[in-house]
């Protein structure tokens, strides 16, 4: 005969689907309630923002977007909102995509960004109200777009003696040559910085064969879970600064006061890791008031 | 001679990469970047053999009606439908008869799975023919839309962008949002506070999970963030840079056996 479960076995031992059932209650019932979180900025992100923001217009950053569709919950948000802050200010931008999906992520990223830079926006960072007449983005002019080549750490490496090198003709088959912010563009020194942001192991390569050799800025956007990983590289001064997850993309959406894809989720987030800490505190309380019972009932 | 060559290769190559390194003359930056072209054009060869293992596999599933055998029909359709959009693009106001060219060649591909598998070879062979007539009958004939080989219009193909867009795209970040709920589903049982290690995990992973979290009394938001911050930036920080430290050692190591022919596992079994 089975022994009868008590409330506290229970409690241990729930059926998973009930906190799948819970979870996606709680996912979808905060999506659609319109309310947002306040968020806390951290040293981390601000230093890339603060970098960023500091450039002139006409400088050039280079922006590795080299993540797939897996990862676009956490890092397209920060693309948007680093794109859009550096075309904001003028600043000219170098796309690359050393991810075989990444391709894709650009392009949608591209024309959604030079959409809504249509448009006149007013921010308020740093305590002074920052007023932007809406313009086009021009290809060849506001940015230019390398692509997707195999073998990522052999692009780092040459794009470091030449960025004809391996691109000699951009994403849309024009030459580098003619494409007017080229001009005089030979390799990583005429870039002021490089923003990879990643959702794998080509991060390494940014670090090693990139940052390693060439000495640029490097400064990193990584999915939550690669986050920890990398602290090394912030503290011996390798990395610049690092977003991490959706929270990183939501703090640079809330430094260049652009509120985003990245806050709206948030909000998410949170009451996801609610729920999280609700199951983990039931399974806990279970655990150690059947030790107790069974502690007793031996005694 | 079969086994010394490849070792000598590997020891010569390998060598050279290590002091070019350290070399910045024109001469040895010429040779790096001549090696570099080398290997994108064996990574090619190996693009195209992928392709050639990815068919042959699944034609072998559908011929031994393998467990899911009938996916592979939407792998290889997948596969070559992707292909053919990637190539081609509208020229004119319409498509013309580009649909009937998009099937027939998918209609082709399964004829020549069917040759494979069947054992009625004659029949799906001149079916396969057939579609393949068909197919470029249309594309010599159809102005409407042109082939690409070189250039990059295919790219901009709205079929192309569309299948990347909604049915890829989602189709990845479905899969990837499904971990949310395992993650769930493994913290409620793993996070178990058994002993004093299991305790600290258990302690650090809400604190890091709490350090955004505004709606606490008492000032916890700011604590929270202070302590997340010292558990990343403090002992997180000394394992990963250990973690690190140990990577690179290893890697060097096995580099230097590799070079050195003492590790010689990439030969295989020969």
């Amino acid at each position: 005969m089975t022994e009868k479960k008590n409330i506290f076995d229970k409690m241990m031992t729930l059926d998973r689907r009930w906190v799948f059932l819970f979870l996606i209650v709680v996912c979808v019932a905060t999506y659609a309630a319109d309310f947002s979180i306040p968020i806390n900025t951290e040293q981390e992100t601000e230093s890339i923002f603060n970098f960023l923001d500091s450039l002139p217009p006409d400088d050039i950053v280079l922006i590795a977007i080299d993540y797939d569709p897996n990862n676009l919950a956490e890092l397209h948000p920060m693309t948007y909102a680093v794109v859009e802050h550096l075309w904001r200010k003028k600043v000219k931008v170098i796309f690359t995509s050393l991810s075989q999906l990444g391709p894709a992520m650009a392009d949608q990223a591209i024309r959604d960004i030079s959409d809504s830079l249509k448009i006149d926006k007013t921010y308020n960072y740093n305590g002074v109200e920052h007023n932007f007449k809406g313009r086009e983005i021009v290809n060849g002019v506001d940015y230019t777009f390398l692509g997707y080549k195999p073998y990522y750490a052999l692009i780092i490496l040459g794009m470091g003696q030449d960025f004809r090198l391996n691109f000699p003709n951009d994403y849309y088959g024009t030459p580098l040559d003619d494409l007017p912010m080229m001009q005089g563009v030979i390799n990583y020194d005429q870039v002021a910085c490089v923003v990879d942001l990643s959702g794998g192991n080509i991060t390494d390569a940014w670090i090693s064969y990139g940052q390693g050799r060439f000495n640029f800025p490097l400064m990193l956007g990584l999915t939550g879970v690669m986050t920890a990983q990398y602290y090394p590289f912030l503290g011996s001064g390798q990395v610049s600064g690092i977003m991490g997850g959706l929270l990183g993309a939501a703090q640079y959406e809330e430094l260049a006061d652009n509120p985003g894809r990245a806050k709206d989720g948030m909000r998410v987030q949170l009451f996801a890791h609610y729920v999280i800490i609700l199951f983990i505190v039931l399974g806990n309380i279970g655990y150690f008031m059947s030790r107790r019972k069974n502690l007793e009932g031996g005694n | 001679m079969k086994r010394q060559l490849p070792f000598l290769l590997v020891f010569l190559f390998g060598a050279f990469m290590v002091f070019q390194y350290y070399v910045p003359h024109e001469s040895s930056e010429f040779v790096y970047e001549f090696l570099l072209d080398w290997v994108m054009i064996i990574g090619i060869f190996a693009l195209a053999l992928g392709i050639w293992s990815l068919y042959t596999v699944s034609v072998d599933k559908i011929r031994h009606k393998k467990e899911n055998w009938a996916y592979s029909y939407v792998t290889l359709i997948g596969l070559f439908i992707m292909v053919v959009l990637g190539f081609t693009y509208k020229v004119g106001d319409s498509w013309g008869f580009y649909s009937v060219f998009v099937i027939s060649l998918m209609t082709l591909l399964g004829f020549l799975i069917q040759t494979s598998v069947s054992k009625d070879k004659g029949l799906w062979l001149g079916l396969s023919g057939l579609s393949l007539v068909v197919a470029l009958g249309i594309a010599f004939t159809d102005d409407s839309w042109g082939i690409a080989f070189m250039t990059s219009e295919g790219l901009s193909n709205t079929m192309f962008t569309n299948f990347a867009d909604f049915v890829l795209t989602p189709i990845l970040a479905t899969m990837f949002s499904l971990l949310a709920f395992f993650i769930a589903s493994a913290a409620y049982r793993a996070f178990r506070a058994r002993n004093i290690l299991a305790t600290l995990l258990l302690i650090a992973a809400i604190i890091v999970m709490l350090r955004f979290n505004p709606y606490m009394p008492f000032g916890l938001p700011e604590y929270m963030a202070k302590t997340s911050n010292w558990l990343m930036n403090v002992p997180n920080l000394a394992a990963q840079r250990a973690i690190v430290i140990g990577i690179g050692l290893g890697i060097v190591a096995t580099s230097l056996k590799v070079i050195l022919g003492i590790e010689r596992g990439y030969m295989g079994k020969g």
